[in-house]
């Protein structure tokens, strides 16, 4: 997965440090550890996804298709036209 | 061009990211399967229309998204509260530390306007560019930019301003106990 430009954080994914103890965040602006936080929580969550691998049913799915004997998935089978 | 079997695998690789798009999306594993279908069977429908050598992550990816965006205008009005109810039900699951944090962030995700989840999402998880993700959301890049930054200070605020002073001591109260019992 290509990196998408933010830093990949120090904070281990257990760590719970209480937020904000040295530096009461700004309502406006964004702490550098504060953004660095979201971009590792988005990513721990989308990775846990990513991680899960191709599921069976689209491996099928796709074999499927690209195999003019078999039957198609999810669709009618008359399609005739040119 | 036709589906040859390079572009078969390259559809299949691209699966994982788009499941996991999908999820952040609708944060629901079902409804975000059906959306990956009806890509894949979308793409494979329409595969002449991919330029060879283009960009196929963003392709599909445009695909998904904008399967989700009409099916969400749909389902917004059918089923609101049925949406509604999956952060409260995130909320209310005992977990460990790690998956806590997991859905409290999912919460504050799902609070953003889509826009802003979209664009954050694409730049910020799925490694997009600006530029493929203003593809792919169909607007200008100073767009994206505009609603990344936008969707960081949300969760920013939602996450770690009030709750540092509303709940904070509770949330990592609840860490603790939940890391600690697991």
């Amino acid at each position: 997965m290509p990196a998408g430009g933010s830093p990949a954080g120090g904070n281990p994914p257990g760590s719970s440090n209480p937020p904000g103890s040295s530096n009461p965040a700004r309502p406006t602006g964004l702490t550098t550890e504060i953004q660095a936080r979201i971009g590792h929580q988005l990513r721990a969550m989308y990775d846990e996804v990513i991680r899960q691998g191709v599921p069976d049913r689209f491996a099928t799915l796709i074999r499927k298709l690209d195999d003019p004997d078999a039957p198609k998935a999810g669709g009618s089978e008359t399609e005739g036209s040119a | 061009m036709p589906l040859t079997n390079q572009l078969r695998d390259d559809i299949l690789a691209a699966v994982p990211n788009l499941r996991a798009f999908a999820i952040s999306l609708s944060g629901n594993t079902d409804r975000a399967d059906d959306l990956v279908q009806e890509t894949l069977l979308r793409a494979i429908a329409n595969i002449d229309s991919f330029q060879p050598g283009s960009n196929l992550p963003a392709w599909l990816f445009t695909i998904l998204r904008n399967l989700f965006r009409s099916d969400y205008r749909k389902r917004r009005r059918e089923v609101e509260d049925a949406e509604g109810t999956y952060a409260q039900r995130l909320k209310t699951q005992p977990s460990q530390g790690v998956h806590l944090e997991f859905e409290e962030f999912r919460t504050a995700l799902d609070k953003l306007p889509q826009d802003q989840r979209e664009a954050l999402i694409l730049v910020g998880a799925s490694g997009f560019s600006y530029e493929d993700a203003a593809a792919i959301c169909g607007c200008a890049v100073g767009t994206i930019k505009s609603r990344v930054n936008r969707a960081r200070s949300k969760l920013g605020s939602l996450l770690y301003v009030e709750s540092a002073d509303d709940f904070g001591p509770d949330k990592t109260v609840r860490a603790v106990i939940g890391g600690s019992n697991g």
